[in-house]
């Protein structure tokens, strides 16, 4: 049988080594809001001819939207970012273009006002904190007649800040370097996230716990690896079935789901390497009293 | 028990036909409901979304006040012919408005929103506080003074016959008439007003005449019984004119969120997004029938099955498909095939411990459904906070839409992954290819 479990502080390192990244990445580049958050307008708009990316920029700045973001989309259109453009303002920032690189069809048009930006920031990370919690509590209900179910609630949490932590990190990373955007569909992505690390995590300790009561073995550490292995084959499965769809999403729809696909992409894979790895190494290190140690010493096992 | 299954299989058959008979023809109408509803990310139309200023609204009076702007939006956009529009409160002081698969024009979309309320005004004299600014100078609000107290000249006089017309030079002409007050109101200032400029404004903004100039026609003549307002486009006259035939907004709106996706854009989405469900779902199922044989076969035609139920209760409902409608749908697929592994696993483990088919079966699904149904309500928790927030605010559609379709598809995998899937395999129990154990289960070492 695989030995997972012994590798443990392999696992820790490599999860630490992440987190520690995640943290440096959103202290110095933080996240880049989407226009839900910051307030905007969002144009698509495809030309009849080609269209130099930078020549579109330098036109936006001379037409005054000097700050603008210009994106080509899958389909070869343009997405622009400006500021909060009613309808006249962009009708004249359409005719500016117009006389420049010729006919141009208007294919979307959002624009979300300064005060609601700040209301669906307020409430979504309400409803992002209530969500947390709310499973939490299921955890420890569900959990509630394993003995020390506080524990299996706490690494429930650790598991759960590992992930969002982590995909949060490569989120700010890749804003940096693809521009990259957190808008809603990127916290409705977390909280898919979130779902789907728990179930994993919950499959692995829900055996640990059958295991448990069975009384595989008298060492917990043993008790569950085993439980690991045994769950292994489900959760590569499921995460290959995650992989599929969501891989067929990125290449087939993109558009304003794309965020919440490489989120659930992301974070779904974090989430397996947590939930086989690192959530059950962390409850075998709770459960022997190894907190003193560190790498390199392999811990004695000792009676759950 | 073999009875009982075969007569559960024949519930599911019809079931299934039940689902095919609503489904076909797509666009087939079934209970009333036609097609399956698509969001306007997906078929292009407009939506909106505007605060009302409630400032000075009473307390209390503030639901009746955003019912009557509700009442007033709808008579404007019946006039647009807008299939199935969605008007709507949201919170306490926004409205939705939703015009699926509508193309407006930029002037019939101001007019949505616009108070409908004319004021005139007069140039502002020495040291006055001005109510206005445009391009004509400093206005504030003409007054007289009518049986003792001071009255602001505005539409709110007009009878509410006014009409759109032109003169011998072909100028189009919006006309009006004062109501008795009005009339009073009106003689006083054009006396009080003559060669001057009477300026004329909606809300914060001028009224614009066609050439993009403000509309201010100077008084030529003591005007009491009527008058017209000259210069404004035909479009823009003559929806002007109903909307001050049909009434106006008691409380000013501001348009707080604006989404326009032209219908071309939306028509890409939705030959995508079905291909991307086509590919998707076949190569789940390729890796599942692959990976676990008979059982993944069969999970297979449960998740076909599971498609047509969907579908069938999202045309039923109807739930209006986003694009992030299809995302949450292409989860809830991930979700039914999660059981599915669950349970296969489950049965692999008892029948490598020697147990028959008929009993690894029971066992499988039995022992699985612990998790099953953990990792459900997690799943739960999260689309009812999705729909919750996503109602709440004003670009929270998608939300709303991926949280509804995961909640749905959650629900019928439960069903669809364990009764469906459970039902077919227990079919091979006691047949001859039970004993080939390696058919239903990989890697395990049973008889050949």
């Amino acid at each position: 049988m695989i030995d997972i479990i012994s590798k443990r502080y392999w696992f820790f390192l490599i999860s630490g080594v992440a987190i520690l990244l995640s943290i440096i990445f959103l202290a110095v580049f933080g996240l880049k809001s989407g226009l839900e958050f910051s307030s905007g307008s969002s144009t698509t708009i495809s030309f009849s001819q080609e269209v130099d990316p930078e020549a579109l920029e330098e036109e936006l700045a001379n037409l005054g939207y000097g700050n603008s973001i210009v994106q080509t989309t899958g389909e070869g259109d343009f997405l622009i970012r400006t500021v909060y453009l009613t309808d006249e303002a962009k009708n004249q920032l359409e005719a500016g273009l117009a006389d420049k690189f010729g006919t141009l069809t208007e294919k979307s048009f959002q624009t979300i006002d300064p005060i609601i930006a700040r209301q669906t920031s307020r409430t979504t990370i309400i409803a992002l904190v209530a969500a947390t919690f709310v499973m939490l509590l299921y955890i420890i209900f569900a959990f509630r007649r394993v003995p020390k179910s506080f524990r299996y609630g706490t690494t429930f949490t650790v598991a759960l800040v590992h992930d969002v932590l982590i995909t949060t990190g490569v989120f700010s990373l890749l804003g940096v370097l693809a521009g990259w955007e957190i808008d809603l569909m990127f916290i409705t992505g977390i909280l898919a996230v979130i779902g789907v690390s728990i179930d994993n995590t919950i499959v692995v300790f829900d055996r640990i716990r059958e295991n448990v009561r069975k009384g595989i073995s008298p060492s917990f550490e043993v008790v569950a690896n085993y439980s690991i292995v045994e769950t292994l084959t489900r959760c590569l499965n499921t995460t290959i079935t995650i992989v599929i769809v969501t891989v067929v999403l990125l290449l087939f729809v993109g558009g304003s789901i794309q965020n919440f696909v490489w989120v659930l992409l992301i974070g779904s894979l974090i989430g397996t390497f947590d939930s086989v790895f690192v959530a059950p190494s962390l409850l075998v290190v709770w459960e022997q009293g190894e907190w003193g140690r560190f790498i390199g010493r392999k811990p004695h096992p000792t009676r759950a | 028990m073999a009875k009982r299954n075969t007569l559960i299989l024949w519930m599911i058959l019809a079931l299934f036909a039940f689902c095919l008979w609503v489904l076909l023809p797509i666009e087939g109408e079934r209970f009333g409901r036609q097609g399956i509803h698509l969001g306007l990310d997906l078929k292009g139309g407009l939506h909106m979304v505007y605060r009302a200023d409630m400032t000075g609204v009473e307390a209390g009076q503030e639901s009746s006040v955003i019912e009557g702007v509700i009442a007033v939006i709808q008579n404007r956009i019946n006039p647009l012919g807008v299939t199935e529009p969605v008007i709507e409160r949201m919170g306490a002081d926004q409205i939705v408005v939703e015009l699926p698969g509508a193309s407006v024009t930029d002037v019939e979309k101001r007019r949505i929103g616009a108070t409908a309320l004319l004021e005139f005004g007069e140039l502002i004299g020495e040291g006055e506080t001005a109510k206005w600014t445009d391009a004509l100078g400093e206005w504030k609000p003409a007054t007289a003074v009518i049986d003792g107290v001071e009255k602001e000249l505005t539409s709110s006089y007009f009878k509410e016959n006014t009409y759109v017309t032109r003169d011998n030079l072909g100028n189009i002409l919006l006309i009006f008439e004062w109501n008795d007050e009005g009339s009073k109101l009106s003689e006083a200032i054009t006396t009080r007003l003559i060669d001057k400029p009477l300026g004329i404004f909606e809300g914060n903004e001028p009224l614009l005449g066609e050439d993009g100039r403000p509309i201010a026609p100077t008084v030529r003549a003591v005007i009491t019984t009527s008058g017209q307002i000259e210069g404004l486009s035909l479009n823009e006259a003559q929806s002007l004119s109903k909307q001050l035939n049909a009434g106006r907004l008691p409380v000013p709106l501001e348009l707080v969120y604006e989404q326009d996706v032209s219908p071309v854009a939306g028509a890409d989405f939705v030959s995508l997004s079905l291909k991307a469900g086509l590919i998707g779902i076949t190569l789940v199922m390729l890796f599942m029938i692959v990976y676990y044989r008979i059982p993944g076969f069969l999970a297979s035609l449960a998740l076909i099955f599971y498609g047509a139920l969907n579908m069938t209760i999202f045309k039923l409902i109807p739930v209006t498909l986003t694009l992030a409608g299809i995302g949450g749908f292409v989860v809830s697929i991930g979700i039914a095939v999660d059981a599915n592994i669950l349970i296969f696993e489950r049965m692999k483990e008892e029948l490598r411990g020697g147990r028959s088919l008929g009993s690894a079966i029971e066992a499988g699904f039995s022992r699985a459904w612990s998790a099953i149904w953990d990792s459900n309500v997690t799943t739960f928790i999260v689309c009812i906070i999705l729909i919750i927030i996503g109602g709440q605010i004003a670009s929270g559609a998608p939300v709303k839409g991926f949280g509804l379709t995961l909640l749905i598809g959650a629900l019928v995998s439960m069903f669809t992954a364990v009764t469906v899937t459970r039902a077919l395999l227990r079919l091979f129990v006691g047949t001859g290819l039970a004993n080939k154990t390696s058919l239903f289960s990989p890697y395990v070492g049973g008889k050949k």
